[in-house]
């Protein structure tokens, strides 16, 4: 370790090209927490979009027909319009109609913070393109198979759980793991809201140390290894969960 | 109508908005027996089997099955299922299950009985139709007529009373058919009840007690297969039946 | 295997059930939809403002008074769009090729370029072109300025040019093998056979994802804002400034929203109906 940090000192002394983030501890700490927050922000949206994807899969099936629709229109609403748009809407325009609350200290603040705003805003933009994509897979189970399920006496929620979308997610899973990638990909919109994610942090360091090129490229090199090991985690799955037998 | 009558349908007709697909449906099927429905693409066969399996509603008539009414619309679907079993023509089987762990899921998911109890029966029944071997294939790994035969074994998992058979072989290569016919054979020798709809002709001499020939929605002839099969009284009958042997 | 299949094969996103409303109808349904949502918080803006004894109920007549200027940005939005798109087209165009070629080390070299800008996030892009990108480029003949536009236009035509690579080389791997062949048997050279029989059948399929490239493109247009360029963003924020007040947030953000709504909306429909044409054709 101590070696790195002294090849990456003698670097920005001798050459001019300063990778502070790996000699100077409190740049690489700054580093690996917007890294850390990117990750947990990637996380938890994946699952909240999950949910809601789960559940607008199931209310498109609904013989509600204002479920239906209502359903449709959240999808159409956030597949077509633009994601910073729509994070800004909610920080700024619903988060400035919200009362004050009192936190902790006394203070008035506002109830969900910018956090919470950027996690709800991506989880709708995200969740939106998986209610689709759940949708698809549902639509390549053969009514057949739902009459056989039915006929074993399942309700409809027990052949949606047990059989449609275990079956829909396996056929998904590739659809599902682009929009994965492309929610990590997302997660920089949470920037322009000061959240201090992994291009916030990175944008902390080289106004500080004036290393703009130097931490333009090791953010780059960071986003493009992060998804290349997520796209290679995300085909491990893929193949542990295929169906034997279908190879569509 | 005899007494021990399992299944009895009455007056059932079933329209799809202007178009009629069942009309005056009306026979019992006794404890025990075996009845084929055959006729031509198109005659309402499989809609039959799904009114009598609740999967679609009728438009008017009653079908009463060991005394539940299944045009009641306050139906108790579970209830009837147990008592019920059907077999579908393809993608019966969930594939991302194991051949036992398809004939285990639904005891224990819908009628929620103990695991192992149920993993003992799923066994045998995989056992009576000949495919113990096969308890961990998947069913993409499993020929057309075994997939059929673990449907089958997964039907009775639930202890029916009466099952259906909705061209069941229709789908699959000769060589496969036979095996899924004898296991049906099998089933009907032990006593079940059977509804078959079927376009073996010499499967339905063979193993019914009575034939329905239906076209248009209506039953034109019915009799004993003999009868029926060698000498139809209908000239739409012999029509068909010139077609088809 | 199995003779009896288990399950039947996805179709491609997206797809209407059937049983939905009809095209136009529902279409024309969602807009009026969005149309009336927007509607209803202007209404209620309203309400409120009437309530809070303000001005009377001006929220309309404010928002009408921006909106030229916030047009003005938006059509710049399209317009740094259609560059983004032009530009990274015909670079994907060649990248693309270059990914399907017969030699390894060029199908290498370009699938490496494909995957890095593949990967990394646009905003990422956006501000490595503005700010490593340098202020003019000496050519032999002339110095050419880069003003700040020329570079998020850049920036953003890197993803896109990658993206179409992909689906350049999609819509030729997609193309059977027979038709190389019988080029082949023709005695056509590679690149007249992909030039006269192959590319032609590949422009039809590869026309859907390409729209709908574009629409993801328009919908990223928003981020030069966060890099200090004026578009429909940061002119809607500065009339909100100007205004100072809060209870024109929401029905400014709702109109900004609604205006690429009506844009990428209907695209989208487009690409829909288009790729349902082009795959019975086959």
């Amino acid at each position: 370790m101590e070696g790195i940090a002294d090849f990456f000192r003698w670097l920005a002394d001798a050459r001019g090209l300063n990778f502070s983030i790996f000699y100077d501890a409190l740049d690489r700490s700054r580093f690996l927490e917007g890294l850390w927050t990117t990750v947990k922000l990637s996380v938890i949206c994946t699952l909240l979009s999950l949910a809601i994807g789960i559940v607008g899969a199931w209310l498109q099936g609904a013989r509600f027909a204002p479920a239906r629709q209502l359903v449709q229109g959240y999808v159409q609403f956030f597949r077509n319009t633009p994601p910073l748009v729509q994070l800004f809407f909610f920080y700024f325009a619903v988060g400035n109609q919200l009362p004050h609350v009192l936190d902790e200290h006394g203070m008035l603040v506002p109830p969900i913070s910018n956090v919470g705003w950027a996690i709800l805003s991506l989880s709708l933009f995200a969740g939106a393109f998986n209610v689709e994509i759940f949708r698809a897979g549902i639509e390549a189970v053969p009514r057949a198979m739902v009459e056989a399920a039915e006929s074993l006496g399942y309700s409809r929620l027990g052949v949606f759980w047990h059989v449609l979308l275990p079956l829909s997610f396996r056929i998904s899973l590739p659809a599902l793991n682009n929009n994965l990638v492309n929610l990590v990909k997302t997660t920089t919109l949470a920037y322009a809201i000061a959240v201090p994610e992994l291009l916030y942090a990175a944008a902390q360091i080289w106004s500080e140390v004036l290393n703009v090129r130097e931490m333009m490229n090791v953010l780059l090199v960071t986003y493009v290894a992060l998804v290349a090991v997520l796209v290679l985690m995300m085909g491990r799955w893929e193949r542990a969960l295929r169906i034997p037998g279908y190879n569509p | 109508m005899s007494q021990d009558a399992l299944v009895v349908l009455s007056q059932v007709e079933k329209r799809f908005g202007a178009l009629v697909v069942l009309r005056d449906i009306s026979f019992s099927v006794a404890r025990g027996k075996t009845v084929c429905i055959i006729g031509p693409s198109g005659s309402g066969k499989s809609t039959l089997l799904r009114c009598v399996n609740a999967l679609v509603p009728v438009s008017s008539g009653s079908i009463v099955i060991d005394g539940i009414k299944v045009n009641d619309p306050a139906l108790d679907k579970i209830a009837l299922r147990r008592k019920v079993g059907m077999v579908f023509q393809q993608y019966n089987l969930f594939p991302h299950r194991t051949a036992l762990q398809n004939v285990m899921m639904a005891p224990i998911h819908v009628l929620k009985q103990d695991r192992h109890e149920v993993e003992e029966r799923a066994r045998r029944l995989l056992a009576k139709v000949g495919l113990a071997d096969k308890e961990r294939a998947y069913p993409g790994e499993l020929s057309g007529g075994q997939q059929q035969r673990v449907a089958i074994a997964r039907s009775l998992a639930m202890n029916p009373l009466v099952m259906l058979f909705d061209e069941v072989t229709a789908a699959l290569d000769p060589e496969t058919k036979k095996e899924v016919l004898i296991t049906i054979r099998e089933l009907a020798e032990d006593g079940m009840t059977c509804m078959i709809v079927t376009h073996e002709m010499g499967f339905a001499r063979e193993v019914a007690d009575h034939v329905y020939f239906t076209e248009k929605g209506v039953i034109v002839e019915h009799g004993p297969p003999r009868e029926l099969l060698l000498n139809p009284r209908e000239e739409r009958t012999r029509a068909f039946l010139n077609q088809v042997l | 295997m199995t003779t009896l299949p288990v399950l039947l094969v996805p179709r491609p996103l997206p797809q209407r059930r059937a049983g939905e409303l009809p095209k136009g109808l529902f279409g024309g349904g969602l807009l009026a939809a969005v149309l009336a949502a927007f509607m209803i918080s202007i209404l209620a803006a309203d309400a409120r403002a009437a309530i809070g004894n303000a001005a009377s109920s001006d929220v309309l007549p404010i928002l009408l008074k921006w909106s030229p200027l916030v047009l003005h940005g938006f059509l710049f939005n399209l317009l740094v769009s259609v560059l983004s798109m032009a530009i990274g087209t015909a670079l994907g165009l060649w990248l693309g090729l270059g990914r399907v070629s017969h030699f390894p080390w060029l199908r290498r070299a370009a699938s490496t370029v494909i995957q890095f800008f593949r990967n990394a996030p646009w905003l990422v892009l956006l501000f490595y072109c503005m700010f490593l990108l340098p202020f003019s480029i000496t050519l032999p003949f002339a110095t050419v300025p880069l003003p700040d536009t020329a570079k998020a236009v850049i920036g953003l035509s890197l993803p896109v040019m990658a993206n179409v690579a992909e689906i350049v080389r999609g819509g030729v791997q997609s193309i059977p093998m027979e038709q190389w062949e019988s080029g082949e048997a023709l005695a056509f050279s590679r690149s007249q056979i992909l030039w006269m029989v192959i590319l032609p059948q590949c422009l039809r399929r590869m026309i859907p994802p390409w729209m709908n490239l574009y629409a993801i493109l328009t919908m990223s247009t928003p981020l030069i804002s966060v890099v200090g360029i004026q578009d429909s963003m940061t002119l809607a924020r500065a009339a909100l400034v100007a205004e100072g007040r809060t209870d024109l947030f929401i029905p400014m953000y709702l109109m900004l929203l609604s205006w690429f709504f009506l844009y990428c909306y209907p695209i989208a429909r487009w690409t829909t109906a288009l790729e349902r044409r082009f795959q019975v054709r086959i």
